[in-house]
């Protein structure tokens, strides 16, 4: 009886129950509208000087991979965002460790830490491009200042959190100091590490396509302003989505990771 | 005995955080007055301080400000009550919760200053392009937490306020308000600092005025003592505006 009554609910029934059990195929369903009412609005009501319907966009990427200079550009902000990443990894979790593992460290520095993270970072990118120069130092050095901050909290907060019990029980068993760190601390922060990893990459995103942007005689942001100023809406269009593809890649990996590693405690 | 070891231990750690700034401060007053590094790149902390003294003395700052407030201002007007009005639609019903939320937190993801250059071109240089990007950025955190927060009512609570007769306005503010609130003004208050500062980041990237654009200029102008000093400035009222809305949100949460 039951499985009668299951399989006419799965036969029967129209479009609309159906829909109701698969909130994914509406949400693709709702991107897909909007994509067709931008396509509509931009061929037909809109100035294409000024926005370009998602179909040219598409078919113009390969005409703007063919502009010198874009993919070059492409890959210098790849490059800075990875190395940005692993120097703020580096950096993250050395002074999280330092700071997580000894009390009095973390009362007098974790402060600090916080203080310099709460400031409005933008406010002082100007500085970072008179000392670094508009080339790949000065965005690498910006992502690095906004992508280290939570990788240092995060992994902080996770020694901290580690039960005292673990040391003590690793101490009376006679591990020496590596032995503690390979042992207990490492496999017992790898979840806040690798979150806190998620939020230094979304901090090295910005910091680096903050830079790019603000620096608009090199690289992406020269493109962007070069684009703009010849109401180039296609190729501008296509460049940010490039980007924003490549930054939701980026996120998306991240996050992976951080759910794969997160789960293996339980 | 515990007691003062713990005292003890906290004096000495704010004694540590005192030295470690002062040292800072020294450092750079060796570096820009001893080992001779070029004035453009570190000005003194003295000019710096007169700088600082000099913009806030005479009103310099006051049109930058009242640009970037502005911006600010109808930014966040916007967001707040899209964000508030789309968040609660949404959160009335579970699918359209599992429809959008998803949708909303996966843009919520891309850095969305990309979308500066388009908002360029659409609105120009001036205050507008800085409103919409303020205002798109802010919009998600805010439409998150509504959703966050009347969407995740207990339902127990619903049915129970529903048998004892309670009309949609009675079920709104005696169960609904009271549940979704906190959660809500956390979001107001994240979308207001983002919104802060997104408009200051595109005023710093592509504009003619402002706050941001005020220091753009004293670093193209190689005029950095000044810069320093509005970044300081900047800084501080960034600080200011903060621990207000905090305030803010902290004396409505009591309520």
């Amino acid at each position: 009886m039951a499985l009668t009554a299951a399989t006419r609910i799965a036969v029967a029934p129209g479009l609309r129950p159906w829909l109701m059990r698969h909130p994914g195929v509406a949400r693709l369903g709702v991107v897909a509208l909007l994509l067709m009412i931008w396509e509509i609005a931009a061929r037909f009501f809109l100035d294409r000087d000024f926005i370009s319907p998602p179909s040219v966009v598409l078919l113009s990427l390969g005409d703007l991979f063919g502009t010198p200079g874009v993919p070059a550009a492409l890959w210098v902000t790849l490059y800075e965002i990875a190395i940005g990443f692993v120097l703020s990894v580096i950096i993250g979790a050395g002074v999280g460790l330092a700071v997580g593992l000894n009390r009095f460290a973390h009362q007098s520095f974790m402060p600090i830490v916080l203080l310099l993270y709460g400031i409005p970072q933008i406010t002082i990118l100007p500085i970072f491009v008179l000392v670094f120069g508009i080339g790949v130092a000065s965005k690498i050095a910006f992502g690095v200042s906004h992508g280290m901050f939570p990788i240092m909290i995060a992994v902080a907060a996770g020694v901290q959190k580690i039960e005292p019990i673990l040391f003590v029980s690793a101490r009376s068993m006679g591990a020496s100091r590596w032995q503690m760190l390979r042992y207990v601390i490492f496999p017992q922060m790898v979840p806040s590490f690798f979150a806190g990893m998620r939020l230094g990459m979304s901090g090295v995103l910005l910091g680096v396509l903050l830079a790019e942007l603000y620096v608009s005689t090199a690289g992406i942001g020269y493109f962007t302003s070069v684009f703009t100023q010849n109401l180039d809406a296609t190729k501008l269009m296509g460049l940010v989505s490039i980007l924003a593809v490549i930054a939701i890649a980026l996120n998306e990996t991240v996050r992976r990771a951080e759910l794969h590693y997160a789960r293996w405690r339980d | 005995m515990k007691d003062r070891r713990t005292t003890q231990r906290r004096i000495w750690s704010r004694l540590v955080q005192i030295a470690f700034l002062a040292a800072l401060l020294l450092l750079w007053f060796l570096a820009a007055n001893v080992w001779g590094v070029s004035r453009i790149l570190l000005p003194n902390p003295a000019d710096v301080w007169n700088q600082l003294i000099d913009i806030v003395a005479s009103g310099a700052f006051i049109p930058d400000l009242r640009v970037t407030l502005g911006e600010l201002a109808v930014a966040f007007a916007i967001s707040m009550s899209l964000g508030v009005c789309i968040g609660y639609l949404i959160s009335r019903s579970r699918y359209l919760v599992k429809v959008f939320e998803p949708l909303l937190a996966a843009i919520y993801a891309i850095p969305i200053i990309l979308f500066l250059p388009l908002y360029v071109l659409l609105l120009g240089l001036g205050p507008n392009s800085k409103i919409a990007l303020g205002a798109t950025i802010s919009f998600f955190p805010i439409v998150l937490s509504t959703i966050a927060g009347f969407g995740y009512v207990d339902r127990t609570l619903q049915t129970a306020a529903r048998s004892m007769g309670a009309s949609d306005l009675q079920l709104f503010r005696h169960v609904l308000l009271p549940a979704a609130l906190p959660v809500m003004l956390a979001g107001l208050r994240m979308g207001f600092t983002v919104a802060l500062l997104s408009v200051i980041a595109s005023e710093t990237i592509a504009s003619f005025a402002g706050l941001g654009h005020r220091i753009v200029d004293l670093a193209e102008n190689m005029d950095t003592a000044r810069m320093f000093a509005y970044i300081v400035f900047v800084i501080a009222i960034v600080a200011f505006l903060n621990a207000v809305v905090s305030k803010l949100e902290g004396r409505a949460q009591w309520r």
